[in-house]
């Protein structure tokens, strides 16, 4: 029997099971993917928001404030990079500096601190190029940046450390009451449980709903990004937004803490919770927005595209409480923005509920803050990369060339707590395959790896899970399955290499 | 800290042919530093024929025309760094590499040939809506997975952009009894060889869809179709005429580009069309000494041009060792009307290896009959009537020392379509 | 009956289509080509064509690898097909040399498979 469950591996999730791992008690995380951070949290804006947005006196507020207190410590014990580089909500039209003293004064409220107005020449001299027309900014000192994903793998490394168990491809599908405790059915097991945390993000509506647990509904909201190569990460160094909406910070330009650039998200509701689809409408709707903040952006730097999508609920704040129908349930739902920036501040509060819930909560004597040394080759300087090659010859193998991973740091990566057991999961930990050649060198030597370590045949290797293979066949596996005749006989096609067929040229 | 005269980066086709001719020129400490652990670079997963028949007056393999190379290193003194990542190069011809045996190694070379080769265009340059499910490759990364590994990436493919690699491709996959579905190629003229076009795809039946394109990709996990749509003079989708065809695989074949990322650390100059450095006559960049070839260069067509032109950049590795003046550019070299660019982009009459020198140049678009004028502030050099010019077959033309001793200023190359209208 | 084949010459970059009219594996009529080394390719294509099959057959090597092979000469295009069904089942053991047979008179064409590559 297990203290507590926790439903869903994202960022939220494996913040509490971080924090959870700090006490003496059995916890588990059931996810439904085959790794963590596989939904909203592998696909979002990565800003670690001042927290002058949220209207006062909302959880969204008060966590997001809290949450940027917070963040900076818990990267630095986990080896996460986090780049405090500002932000910069800039008025593009003279209109708009209104909004920009709107927030101004919600910030200050809210208790962010530093927040200040800066006119056309401060600005210009802080981002020489954003849109010669911008008028004026909201400077936020205190936002920042980070890898959504490397953040999260960290958490769940550094809880599973600590002890928590982590079932993958486990999706919730039956919760069960029985004598004061839950059990829960997985398509693997029943895992019996005291408390329930439903973080599961899109879908914590129907794990509620599945306990029996107060109603509410998150619909999905799409956003779509653009990411640029690193030789155009001079253009900005802040995280820019524009004026904000009603239901949205709006279309951002933004560095990452790996040197590229991005632009997006939009915002559009949608129905289906998976539809992480990107639509030719989206790319030219951020393409717009990004250039309306910054000209220069050239549509050539494009890497790649994706999409990702909020867990907007029906109350339009978060839902963090335990609920009053089921004991021992705790939602924490409808986690959007600023849900990544609040995922310490709401792992916080969820104790603290746990506790008013009657969890005993001891604090462990030998609880580890920190996770396995994290390799990063390519930021090493020649000395380090000696000592390394000399200790693991693995280091002197150069697998992905764009963003130079080693193959000591992929075997790392798949051999670490929870590590890696698809491409995307190399992917995410050691960034092969993230650059500009987006894995067309790399992957194949990567799949070669996958398959030696986990001692799987390389048809096995996904991208993504099951479903995902990355090979259809072996050696010559499709011969003879069907008649090759009717491909062999020349046939009429419709046109030529040469315009209009040469036969025109008589 | 290593110290050698000539350190040749990449040990494909250029980099093969660029260290043997520097060796018969007599430079006696060459070294080849090459990331993989065999030589010859793509050519070993081209393992079609139709290589070497310029070279060689006979149709070779990729791995044979590898082989050819490979087999004359014996006894040549050239030294081959296997498995070795060149991570950084400076502008005073420094090199950090990175190998399992050595670790970090620092190589000061007198001289440096750039033979990176190229990479090719991804769906993110491309932008294509859709899912980012398994199943969407590069034709060269699919060629890979075939031809070296023994494995089949798909079974039900599509393949965008009429680029060779995808053509050959196609026909690769049918033979191994997968099935090609169609290709698609956005421009309304393919963009391979008109031999490929043939050989590969109306041999086995695979139609050629041009002005088309993949608007979308579908499949959370696995591609599971693609919607295709013809385009408009614009190139722009008409949204009119999309259709689904289902599909486990999309491969991409829609262009390659210079491997550069090395070069840019030395400071060289570069050309926006090429995405490559610009040269001089000896294939040297800006910076003295460096010199470049091969598809790091400029994209190439033909195997065989490659190796003529790594030769020259051999040769003129070896004369910079010798006579140790550099970065020479008298006289540039100007890409006119309907010319994508030439090669090399400056030129001296002094200074030159040969009684004749080679330009390389591509056309902005199919052509069949055109006029390519070379002309210069003093008048036309020389006119030469071109017939059958596509943007994806080189041209390459020969200019005589007294050809170009007669121009002032520059030389500009200009190609005109010659009585377009009449056909 | 006749019977209209065209064919797409590709000796030179003029690419012509030649249009060639059979008859009971007759050739009746040829039009379109501009020159006697089309003329003589079109008949090939349409008699008997042939193509150098180039592809791979398994290395009993240590890494996951395949040996690329070709047929010496050009084939019957009507017998690729067989080929590659014969060469499914050849493995060869290293080292190998280029040039060397892999398999002979594949699909009974008289013609050899050879290696492309050494493989030591």
């Amino acid at each position: 029997m297990y203290d507590a469950a926790i439903i869903g591996g994202g960022v939220t999730g494996c913040m509490i099971a971080r924090e959870l791992s700090r006490y003496d008690i059995k916890v588990i995380l059931l996810e439904k993917e085959e790794d963590v951070a596989c939904g909203t949290s592998k696909a979002n804006s990565a800003v670690i928001h001042a927290g002058f947005d949220a209207k006062p006196g909302t959880w969204k507020a008060k966590m997001n404030v809290r949450g940027n207190v917070l963040f900076p410590g818990i990267c630095e014990e986990l080896d996460v990079p986090y780049i405090n580089n500002g932000s910069l909500v800039v008025a593009v039209e003279e209109g708009e500096i209104k909004i920009l003293e709107k927030l101004l004064n919600q910030g200050r409220v809210n208790g962010v601190p530093g927040l200040e107005i800066i006119g056309h020449d401060e600005l210009m001299k802080m981002e020489p190029h954003l849109n010669p027309m911008s008028k004026a900014a909201l400077y936020a000192p205190t936002a920042g940046i980070v890898c959504p994903y490397e953040f999260t793998i960290a958490l769940a490394e550094n809880a599973a450390i600590n002890g928590v168990e982590f079932r993958f491809n486990s999706p919730v599908i039956k919760i069960v009451v029985e004598d004061g405790a839950f059990i829960v059915n997985t398509p693997y097991e029943f895992v019996k449980a005291r408390y329930i945390i439903n973080a599961a993000g899109l879908f914590s509506d129907e794990i509620s709903k599945m306990a029996g647990a107060e109603e509410y509904t998150v619909t999905p909201r799409k956003g779509e990004y653009l990411i640029f190569d690193k030789k155009f990460g001079y253009l900005i160094k802040k995280v820019i937004f524009p004026t904000p909406s009603e239901i949205s910070k709006g279309i951002l330009v933004c560095p990452t803490v790996d040197g590229n650039i991005f632009i997006g998200p939009n915002s559009n509701d949608i129905k289906d919770k998976t539809d992480v689809s990107v639509t030719r409408e989206g790319i030219e709707e951020i393409i717009e927005g990004g250039r309306k903040l910054v000209p220069e952006l050239p549509l050539s730097g494009v890497i790649t595209s994706f999409a990702g999508l909020r867990a907007v609920s029906n109350t339009n704040d978060f839902i963090i409480e335990a609920s009053r129908k089921v004991k021992g349930f705790v939602n924490v739902g409808g986690i959007q923005s600023p849900g990544f920036t609040s995922a310490p501040a709401i792992a916080e509060t969820v104790v603290e509920i746990l506790k008013e819930e009657g969890m005993d909560l001891r604090e462990k004597q030998n609880f580890v803050p920190t996770r396995p040394r994290k390799y990063r080759f390519r930021e090493m300087d020649n000395l380090t990369r000696q000592k390394l090659i000399e200790e693991n010859p693995a280091f002197g193998h150069v697998i992905c060339r764009c963003e130079t991973v080693t193959e000591a740091e992929i075997v790392d990566a798949i051999r670490r707590p929870l590590g890696a057991k698809s491409l995307d999961g190399i992917k995410r930990r050691t960034r092969a395959g993230m650059g500009r050649c987006q894995g067309g060198f790399c992957s194949s030597r990567v799949l070669s790896i996958l398959a030696r370590e986990l001692k799987i045949d390389p048809r096995q290797v996904t991208k993504c899970g099951p479903g995902s293979e990355i090979l259809k066949g072996g050696y010559k596996e499709f011969i003879a399955e069907k008649d090759m005749d009717e491909y062999l006989n020349t046939v009429e096609v419709e046109s030529l290499s040469w315009k209009g067929g040469a036969a025109d040229a008589l | 800290m290593l110290y050698k005269d000539l350190v040749i980066i990449g040990g494909g086709p250029a980099g093969l042919a660029a260290a043997l001719e520097a060796a018969e020129q007599g430079v006696k400490d060459v070294m080849i530093v090459e990331r993989d652990s065999g030589l010859g670079g793509i050519l070993q997963q081209c393992i079609h024929n139709g290589f070497g028949l310029h070279v060689f007056k006979e149709e070779l393999t990729g791995p044979e025309y590898a082989q050819r190379f490979i087999d004359r290193l014996e006894n040549t003194g050239i030294e081959v760094l296997l498995d070795t990542m060149v991570i950084e190069i400076t502008q005073d011809k420094r090199i950090f590499a990175v190998n399992s045996k050595k670790g970090v190694l620092e190589i000061q070379a007198k001289a440096v040939i750039l033979a990176m080769g190229c990479r090719e265009r991804t769906r993110g340059a491309l932008n294509i809506p859709g899912f980012r499910p398994a199943g969407i490759f590069t034709a060269g990364t699919a060629q890979r997975y075939v031809n070296i590994e023994g494995y089949m990436p798909g079974k039900e493919i599509v393949i965008l952009g009429s680029g060779d690699i995808g053509l050959i491709m196609a026909r690769r996959f049918t033979l191994e009894g997968a099935r090609v579905k169609c290709v698609l190629e956005i421009m309304p003229y393919s963009n391979g060889l008109t031999r490929n076009v043939v050989q590969c795809l109306e041999d086995y039946g695979i139609p050629l869809r041009l002005s088309h394109t993949v608007i979308e990709i579908h499949g959370k996990k696995r591609v599971e179709g693609v919607t295709v749509a013809k385009v408009d003079e614009n190139l722009k989708p008409i949204l009119s005429t999309a259709e689904f065809i289902p599909c486990d695989t999309l491969l991409l074949s829609v262009g390659l580009i210079p491997e550069n990322e090395l070069t840019k650390m030395t400071g060289a100059d570069f050309d926006a069309n090429t995405q490559g450095p610009m040269v001089n006559q000896w294939m040297e960049t800006s910076c003295e000494g460096i010199f470049a070839c091969g598809n790091v260069l400029h994209v190439h067509d033909l195997v065989d041009f490659v190796t003529m032109e790594a030769k020259l950049a051999a040769r003129g590795a070896a004369r910079y060792l010798k006579e140790k003046d550099g970065a020479y550019r008298q006289m540039s070299v100007i890409a006119g009307e309907g010319l994508r660019y030439v090669l090399p982009h400056a030129v001296g009459v002094e200074k030159m290896l040969d009684e004749k020198q080679n330009f390389f140049m591509r056309s902005t678009r199919p052509m069949k009959k055109a006029k390519l004028a070379i002309e210069s502030e003093n008048g036309t050099i020389k006119t030469k009537m071109l017939s059958y010019v596509k943007p994806s077959e080189m041209i390459n033309i020969e200019l005589g020392k007294s050809e170009i001793s007669k121009a002032a200023g520059h030389l500009k190359f200009i190609l005109q379509e010659e009585g377009a209208s009449d056909e | 009956m006749s019977d209209k084949r065209n064919v797409t010459c590709i000796i030179c970059p003029v690419g012509c289509r030649i249009e060639v009219e059979i008859e009971n594996g007759n050739i009746l009529n040829l039009s379109g080509y501009r020159c006697r080394r089309g003329l003589q390719y079109a008949k090939d294509e349409v008699t008997s064509p042939k193509r150098i099959l180039t592809t791979t057959v398994r290395l009993k090597a240590e890494a996951a690898h395949v040996l690329p092979v070709r047929t010496r000469a050009p084939i019957p295009k009507s017998k690729l097909k067989e080929a590659m069904q014969e060469l499914k089942n050849v493995s060869v053991a290293a080292p190998v040399n280029m040039g060397d047979i892999v398999l002979k008179d594949v699909a009974g064409t008289g013609v050899d498979v050879i290696a492309s590559r050494n493989w030591s």
